[in-house]
């Protein structure tokens, strides 16, 4: 703010200040002449209005004093006049920052109390389970759900399933550094009838659904040709890239003909952000570890 | 000579029309209010404009605009010429504000639901709606002020002081902030930005709660207060301690809706500060009143439109201690975001303006249609106490849920984690959205009785103009 308009707003919140003052100093007698309960100003409207002219209450006039008085004295100590900074030099960001350093400390010596064990043994510790679920409900039950069940798009942590890997590391890596999922669109490449082929291929083939044998002939080429690059020629999918296994009945974006027709035509992407400098590793340990016990229950 | 008369048809205009727009804003909050505690309510979206955030604009332009604004025109009418002892200033004029103000609102009715919209809270009206407004509002002025300029007695009555201080910050808030440039007929972009813009909307948000919502109620306490209890206003010199006082520091109050914001920390100070020094003010009004009325509490006994003004005046002094408590920074980072802030709101708006509105519209049916009284003071009385009952139970489970809700957002584990998520804090509040919502319902059930009564009042020949009674009396 420049040094001008720093002056307007001191010297308007100062003179508004003075003007309560002067409006209280000039008004404030207690006794007021010839007006009481039974004398009135002398003015009269609609046939019976009248005013009185008692004195101001104290106890209001105190009050009034009291604001007046703790509201320079706190613009005094924090910053309100313009450009000054007031006596305590405090700011919103640095309340933030000292409360946010303190919180960071008393997390660092907490969790040091989990540092080195591996993820499987905290995985069984009740202590680091109820940690770890408490930064799950924080951080990432928005998406995957507060039971961690996943949701249309998003992935079920709790089953065997898993798409980029469910050993401690591949959780650990996913959470770190973030994964980002896409199916390209084919819609160009295999045409209205392609996608339904390849649609029904994938259904006889390993959902047991029949389907038009030509029909299913054709769509085994197609995906020989296109899809098996990534969801392998046996459709079991492949960790390194995230692609999903088609033979099991887990379906990231649904189950219907046609949202698997929807998805052939338009593609899919998923992201899962990185958590790297969001969340200290110690704490991803945790959270891994509470995601590696719902699927490794004793 | 022809006898001169008031001009007591737009008056009779806009109370009936803050009869029916307080029951269809009212009727609006008591479905919105239910969205909340049953979410089914909102048809999972298939009918778009009948889901929660399509009507709660609706809702909330319906009672202040719609309802409250129809009051405050209404009753500026009545008691400028009363209090001047003048007719109107133009009835063509005062006759183009009442419809050119219900159509302002009827736009509002055919475009917030189907989400044309500025986005603004409380200023959602789409600019060709904003331009209407200002035409209808500086008529409104033209009128108001022409009629005060005509007065026939030396003195300006002190209800006016607050109606003129609410037409003429309400036309300059309600020009600054929708300052806009159009892209298309519904749609356009403010002209401030970022943190500005921010500001610019709660100076404005804060100071339509002050203006249109306190100054212009306390213009209609002004006359309708003593006028009801037969009783002289308590103290002239408080009345203009706490006008300048009130008026003055509103218009430094709106930074505290912006509390731990981008908003730099000298304006968030002020903003608090100035609302603290506004408590003492806000009591000079409630003083006044409660203090007129006293040497008149006999009258509480039999006359259930007094009760209507005292409780009242007491939710204005209840909300007004609330409202600085709540911009102070440490209460606001536990209150803010809740559902403590509706509770606020409410307290002022169904408590403070609603009750003085259903009050004065009590004292002005039988007046503007020449009837001796209400058709049923029994009904009044059953009204006051279904809406009394309404505010206290709405109030106290918004309290309760709001402070819970805090509480919940703010707890800690050990590890630095929240102890809550955010659709907990949501399930704790069910029970309070339920109760919420039977105490809106029966402060809509009220406003239904009183509606009865009121058409079983006027109904029949409608009355002429009232003649100038002061007028006739000196002559």
């Amino acid at each position: 703010m420049s040094n001008s308009w720093s002056i307007y707003i001191i010297i308007g919140v100062i003179v508004q200040i003075i003007a309560y003052a002067w409006l209280l100093l000039a008004t404030s007698k207690t006794e007021v002449e010839g007006a009481d309960h039974e004398n009135d100003t002398g003015h009269v409207w609609d046939e019976d209005l009248r005013e009185l002219n008692n004195p101001l209450p104290k106890w209001w006039l105190n009050l009034f004093i009291l604001t007046i008085v703790f509201s320079l004295l706190y613009l005094v100590l924090y910053p309100g006049l313009g450009n000054i900074k007031g006596v305590l030099g405090w700011t919103q960001e640095k309340q933030f920052k000292e409360e946010y350093a303190l919180v960071h400390e008393a997390r660092k010596e907490f969790f040091s109390q989990f540092a080195g064990k591996p993820i499987p043994d905290l995985a069984k510790d009740p202590k680091a389970l109820k940690v770890g679920g408490n930064i799950f409900a924080n951080r990432c039950a928005v998406c995957h759900g507060s039971d961690a069940q996943g949701a249309i798009g998003f992935p079920n942590l709790t089953d065997e399933e898993w798409l980029y890997g469910g050993e401690p590391q591949d959780i650990v890596t996913s959470i770190t550094n973030g994964r980002h999922g896409v199916m390209p669109p084919f819609a160009q490449v295999l045409g209205e009838e392609g996608i339904k082929q390849v649609a029904t291929f994938v259904r006889a083939t390993w959902h047991g659904k029949p389907g038009d044998p030509e029909a299913v002939a054709a769509g085994k080429q197609k995906f020989q040709n296109f899809c098996a690059a990534c969801h392998g020629v046996d459709g079991k999918g492949n960790k390194v890239i995230g692609a999903p296994d088609l033979t099991n009945e887990i379906w990231l974006h649904g189950t219907s003909d046609a949202i698997i027709e929807t998805v052939l035509h338009e593609g899919a992407s998923g992201t899962m952000p990185a958590h790297q400098g969001v969340l200290e590793p110690e704490a991803i340990r945790l959270v891994a570890a509470y995601v590696y016990s719902l699927s490794h229950k004793q | 000579m022809n006898e001169v008369t008031y001009n007591d048809k737009v008056v009779r205009q806009f109370a009936v029309m803050t009869l029916i727009w307080g029951i269809v804003g009212m009727l609006v909050g008591v479905w919105i209010a239910g969205q909340l505690a049953w979410p089914s309510w909102n048809f999972d979206g298939l009918v778009p404009w009948l889901s929660f955030n399509r009507l709660r604009p609706l809702h909330t332009n319906a009672v202040i605009f719609a309802f409250a604004g129809s009051a405050l025109i209404g009753t500026s009418f009545y008691v400028v010429q009363r209090t001047s002892h003048v007719r109107l200033f133009s009835d063509k004029l005062a006759a183009f504000v009442f419809w050119g103000y219900q159509l302002v609102i009827v736009g509002a009715v055919l475009t917030l639901p189907f989400g044309y919209t500025q986005s603004r809270e409380y200023a959602e009206l789409i600019w060709p709606l904003d331009v209407l407004l200002t035409i209808v509002w500086v008529a409104y002025a033209v009128v108001f002020f022409g009629t005060l300029a005509k007065r026939k007695v030396k003195h300006i009555y002190v209800a006016n002081w607050f109606y003129a201080a609410f037409i003429i910050t309400i036309a300059i808030l309600h020009v600054f902030n929708n300052l806009q440039i159009p892209v298309n007929w519904h749609l356009s972009y403010s002209v401030y930005s970022g943190a500005v813009d921010a500001l610019v909307q709660w100076w404005y948000g804060h100071n339509a709660v002050g203006f249109f919502l306190t100054a212009g109620f306390l213009g209609m306490m002004y006359y309708f207060v003593p006028k009801q209890a037969g009783r002289p206003i308590y103290s002239y010199r408080l009345s203009i301690v706490h006008f300048w006082a009130l008026i003055s520091s509103y218009m430094w109050a709106g930074p505290h809706h912006l509390h731990y914001t981008s908003l730099p920390d000298w304006a968030q100070s002020l903003g608090m500060v100035f609302s603290l020094i506004l408590l003492a003010p806000s009591w000079g009004g409630m003083i006044n009143g409660i203090m007129t009325l006293s040497g008149a509490w006999h009258k509480l006994r039999d006359d259930p439109i007094i009760k209507f003004l005292i409780v009242s005046l007491s939710f204005y002094g209840m909300s007004t201690f609330e409202g600085p408590m709540m911009a102070v920074k440490t209460v606001n980072a536990m209150s803010h975001y809740t559902d403590w802030t509706i509770g606020h709101v409410h307290s002022g708006a169904l408590g403070w303006v609603a009750m003085m509105t259903l009050g004065s519209l009590y004292v002005l049916f039988p007046r503007l249609y020449g009837r001796k009284q209400m058709y049923s003071t029994q009904l009044i009385n059953v009204h006051f106490w279904v809406a009394t009952l309404g505010i206290v139970l709405y109030i106290a489970s918004m309290w309760i849920a709001g402070v819970m809700q805090g509480l919940m957002w703010r707890d800690v584990n050990p590890d630095g984690t929240l102890v809550y998520s955010f659709i907990e804090s949501i399930k704790a509040t069910y029970p309070y959205y339920i109760a919420r919502f039977i105490g809106g319902l029966m402060f809509l059930t009220g406003m239904f009785i009183m509606a009865y009564n009121v058409w079983k009042t006027i109904r029949g020949d409608e009355p002429a103009d009232l003649p100038l009674t002061y007028g006739a009396k000196t002559a």
